[in-house]
């Protein structure tokens, strides 16, 4: 393998692991504070890229309005999800509201044919984005190189928001134990808000942002990153945001240095994933970065 | 009292350790055949840990666990169980989607002892084992004056009768040692006294050996022989009641509640 | 499946007898079903069947055990595959192996449909143990996200094995070995399974597990072993549904075995009763007739006064919307976690008090 191809995989898994890091922190995020596996998740991540879509061929907006327009609309819609789907379920046993996510995102996947239709949709991916640029003999697209850069920007903000903001004080307060924040009086119901509200926030970026690099749009399209980011989630220590990025990359990472390496197992690129969870699962359940959680008995 | 002293159950330097915590330190425990002993403590002072690391629940940091000279230390808890000994939970934990009966059935299974095709196809040999096991559960029941309530569901009694169903359901194990943890919490002074005799009762009825954990002052001096006591995780005092009663050091544990 | 009641009058009880005449009339229901309904109708019968041993080989994981587990689509996958390419005639493979032709070894294999049948729930079964050894130490939802891994795992590599599977060409033309005769008599021997098993001591330990593992463990219950044990035979039965379904669509391909078909029988799981046999065989005839009978909601529907556009998809939604309605106000499902009883259908009709009447559990 030449340097040139080499360092354009790198740039490419550095891209694809940005992407399934924003994915990741919403899916820790809600984990650590609900202790619940948001299977609705990925499709959060659909609906951003469609309402991005939308915003941009039924709309005319440009680019960058649409995208902004898609991720507000979609962090209100994380919101309003949780509540109908989510709220109702918190006392019940763990099973249910399981079950429930699953439900949710069938819906949502089954609302997106309806509205949406199944066949593939290609999206419009603005010029500024989509240039070749060179670096010595090696080309690149201007979104992979973007995507990272972008991602790295974010995750401070975040970090920002989580460690120095009384809000984000609250949410780690409820992830750490959520009965004795609501002793503290901490009002749950806005921090879960405010929490899936983010996550979906993140999910729609990473939506949007997917479909720049990959413009191809399709109802199902955020079930195996959704299946792949939680994944890289509980890799990298479920509830742990560092841990989700770190995941996230990781994944992206191995992925990409797994095809380009070894191209006659490329079938088998979505297992490996699952191959990792169960290596990690198996070894250190509490992932890379994770904590142990013990049982009263 | 004890008639023949046989040591029953011991452990030796037992240790529990979580991270940078210990909440149980060097712990030394004899008991003989037939005697009831109590181990008390304020509240945190690892009285439960104990019992968790003695049934197989916890695994020690250190020390070891011996039943009858035997080192069950680390052992799976079920394992613990078919050796003979059973217990019942602070918390009560009850089988909740299940009937009464059927909570102490299930803890007959280690008499029934079959495999899953034996018992699916209820062949003669399961099913002889069944009715015995059945017979068996409702006398059990009868003892603890709950076999009336054979078919409703376990959680829907008062709090009182669930703890009496715990104890049935570890009695169907056919246990030698009995574990009690706070037996007697939530009941009131009738009900504390009725439990001081039925713990008699089935010790002498069940040729048992008695280990209970209890908050209840008049239970613990009125129906163990000999008592231990924890406090953050260290035995600062064993003896008869009235000499524990007596003991400065538990009086402080406990600040001047008594 | 039913309590027997207070009453007992001589050597049969007088639900014994109503249960007695209900199976009598259900068998006679069958045969003429198969002789008076039409190819489509009879199918859409005798894949209710089929999902009625999918629902509860679900069931006695999830319902029964407490087991969260989300890779049933791969037990099913296993099942079809080994059948089909154990029945398979030589001719019919090499048609089917046109890119890369079969191993060797299965090229002449041939054997009739019920050793094969019981060989594929074998090696489901097999699978199934290898599988959970590892997996089954794992807490609820990393348990059910592992299951979920392997079952794609399990996909993906039918889909790559060129050679064995024939990859995503998938096999067609299967012999059609699911008769009425077949898929009822599958279908009645797991339902006497599970009865027999759940009223069994066996059965006692698995609702304890599901109940409280810890009590369990501590009451002498093997809890590892009986979630193995639970869980092997939950992929043996799949691997039969598996077979079976594939014996009567008459065409495979892992396309079939998402997790969306693993979603499918959990919905019938849940709507039923999670936990309730009776409900797992009344909401898989529901949900089968139902998933055919809306179809027409993928249609254009004439309202008479006009006609809305065909809307596909609208099918799944209207599902979606029953499982989620279902899960969020009734979690228990149709029947909970009890079992059907005469007292409790005497009471849907008289309209006794509420809460009175049927004790109604399997003793």
């Amino acid at each position: 393998m030449t340097l040139s191809l080499l360092f354009q995989h790198i740039v490419n898994a550095l891209s694809l692991g940005s992407l399934y890091a924003l994915l990741a922190i919403g899916y820790t995020m809600v984990y650590g504070i609900l202790r619940l596996i948001n299977f609705a998740h990925g499709d959060i991540f659909m609906v951003g890229a469609y309402v991005a879509f939308y915003g941009i061929t039924l709309m005319s907006l440009p680019w960058w309005a649409a995208l902004l327009f898609s991720i507000v609309f979609t962090a209100f819609f994380g919101i309003v999800l949780e509540r109908v789907a989510y709220k109702p379920l918190r006392d019940s046993p763990r099973i249910s509201i399981m079950i429930s996510a699953i439900g949710a995102s069938f819906l949502l996947e089954s609302l997106a044919v309806l509205i949406f239709g199944g066949r593939p949709k290609g999206m419009p991916v603005p010029d500024v984005l989509s240039k070749v640029v060179y670096f010595g003999s090696v080309s690149m697209i201007t979104i992979s190189l973007i995507i990272p850069l972008f991602t790295f920007a974010l995750l401070i903000v975040l970090l920002w928001i989580v460690n120095k903001t009384k809000i984000g004080m609250a949410m780690r307060a409820v992830s750490t134990d959520i009965e004795a924040a609501r002793l503290m009086a901490v009002d749950v119901n806005k921090v879960v808000s405010v929490t899936f509200g983010i996550g979906s926030l993140l999910a729609a970026l990473g939506g949007i942002m997917w479909s720049f690099k990959y413009p191809q749009l399709n109802p199902l399209m955020g079930m195996m990153p959704g299946l792949k980011c939680f994944i890289a989630a509980v890799i990298g220590g479920i509830g742990n945001i560092a841990g989700a990025v770190l995941g996230g990359f990781l994944l992206g990472i191995i992925e990409i240095m797994m095809v380009a390496l070894l191209p006659t197992l490329s079938g088998y690129r979505d297992a490996f994933a699952f191959i990792l969870l169960i290596i990690v699962l198996l070894i250190k359940p509490t992932g890379l970065l994770g904590k142990r959680q013990a049982e009263k008995v | 009292m004890p008639e023949h002293p046989e040591l029953m159950l011991s452990t030796s330097h037992l240790t529990m350790k979580f991270g940078g915590l210990t909440a149980v330190s060097d712990f030394n425990l004899e008991i003989q055949k037939n005697e009831i002993v109590g181990l008390i403590g304020p509240n945190g002072a690892g009285k439960t840990t104990a019992f968790n690391m003695i049934t197989g629940m916890l695994s020690p940091t250190e020390g070891k666990v011996l039943f009858k000279e035997r080192d069950i230390t680390g052992l799976k808890p079920h394992s613990i169980t078919a050796l003979g000994i059973a217990r019942t939970f602070q918390n009560i934990r009850l089988f909740k989607e299940m009937s009464v009966l059927e909570n102490v059935l299930v803890a007959c299974n280690l008499s029934i002892n079959t495999g899953i095709l034996a018992a699916t196809l209820h062949l003669p040999g399961y099913r002889a084992r069944e009715s015995e096991a059945r017979r068996f559960s409702i006398e059990l029941l009868e003892q603890v004056g709950l076999a009336h309530l054979a078919n409703e569901n376990g959680t829907s009694l008062p709090y009182g009768q669930q703890r009496r169903l715990e104890i049935a359901r570890a009695l169907a194990t056919k246990p030698k040692i009995l574990l009690l943890d706070e037996p007697a919490a939530g009941m009131n002074p009738q009900e504390s006294f009725e439990l001081m005799d039925f713990i008699r009762k089935i010790r002498d009825e069940f040729d048992l050996t008695i280990f209970l954990i209890e908050h209840h002052m008049q239970v613990v001096m009125g129906v163990c022989e000999r008592m231990y006591v924890l406090d953050y995780g260290i035995t600062i005092a064993q003896g008869d009641p009235a000499s524990i009663q007596k003991n400065p050091k538990v009086i402080e544990a406990y600040l001047g509640v008594d | 499946m039913s309590k027997k009641s207070s009453i007992r009058g001589g050597p049969i009880s007088k639900n014994m007898l109503y249960t007695i005449i209900f199976l009598g009339a259900c068998i006679l229901f069958i045969f003429l079903a198969d002789r008076l309904f039409d190819a489509f109708s009879l199918r859409v019968f005798n894949l209710c069947a089929i999902y009625i041993v999918l629902a509860l080989s679900l069931n006695l994981l999830n319902g029964f055990t407490g087991l969260f587990s989300l890779g049933h689509a791969g037990f099913m996958a296993v099942g079809a595959y080994v059948s089909a390419l154990l029945t398979m005639p030589a001719p019919l493979k090499e048609m089917n192996y046109f890119l890369v032709p079969i191993v060797s070894w299965l090229h002449h294999v041939t054997i009739p449909f019920l050793p094969a049948l019981i060989i594929a729930g074998l090696v489901s079964a097999c699978v199934g143990f290898l599988i959970g050894a590892p997996v089954l130490r794992l807490r609820d939802d990393y348990l059910a996200i592992a299951t979920l891994g392997f079952g794609e795992i399990i996909r993906v590599i039918i889909t790559n094995a060129q050679s064995i599977t024939n990859g995503a060409q998938g096999l067609k033309g299967l012999p059609r070995f699911s008769t009425t005769f077949a898929v009822w008599t599958a279908a009645g021997l797991v339902v006497l399974f599970m009865v027999l098993l759940m009223r069994s001591s066996y059965g006692r330990a698995m609702k304890a597990v599901r109940d409280d593992e810890l009590a369990a463990e501590a009451m002498g219950i093997n809890v590892f072993r009986v979630k193995v044990t639970s869980f092997t035979v939950s992929s043996f039965l799949a691997g039969i549904g598996g077979a079976l379904l594939g014996h009567m669509i008459t065409t495979i391909d892992p396309k079939m075995f998402t997790f969306t078909l693993t979603y499918n029988i959990l919905l019938i799981v849940v709507l039923g009763g999670v936990g309730s046999i009776s409900g797992s065989v009344i909401s898989a005839i529901i949900v089968t007739v139902m998933m055919e009978a809306l179809r027409f909601l993928d249609e254009p529907i004439n309202l008479i006064f006009f006609k809305t556009p065909a809307m596909p998809g609208l099918r799944m939604v209207v599902f979606s919307i029953l499982l989620m309605v279902m899960i969020i106000y009734r979690q228990k499902g149709l029947m909970g976690n009890k079992e059907f009883s005469w007292e409790m259908f005497q009471n849907v009709f008289v309209k006794k008090s509420k809460k009175g009447g049927s004790h109604a559990r399997t003793p």
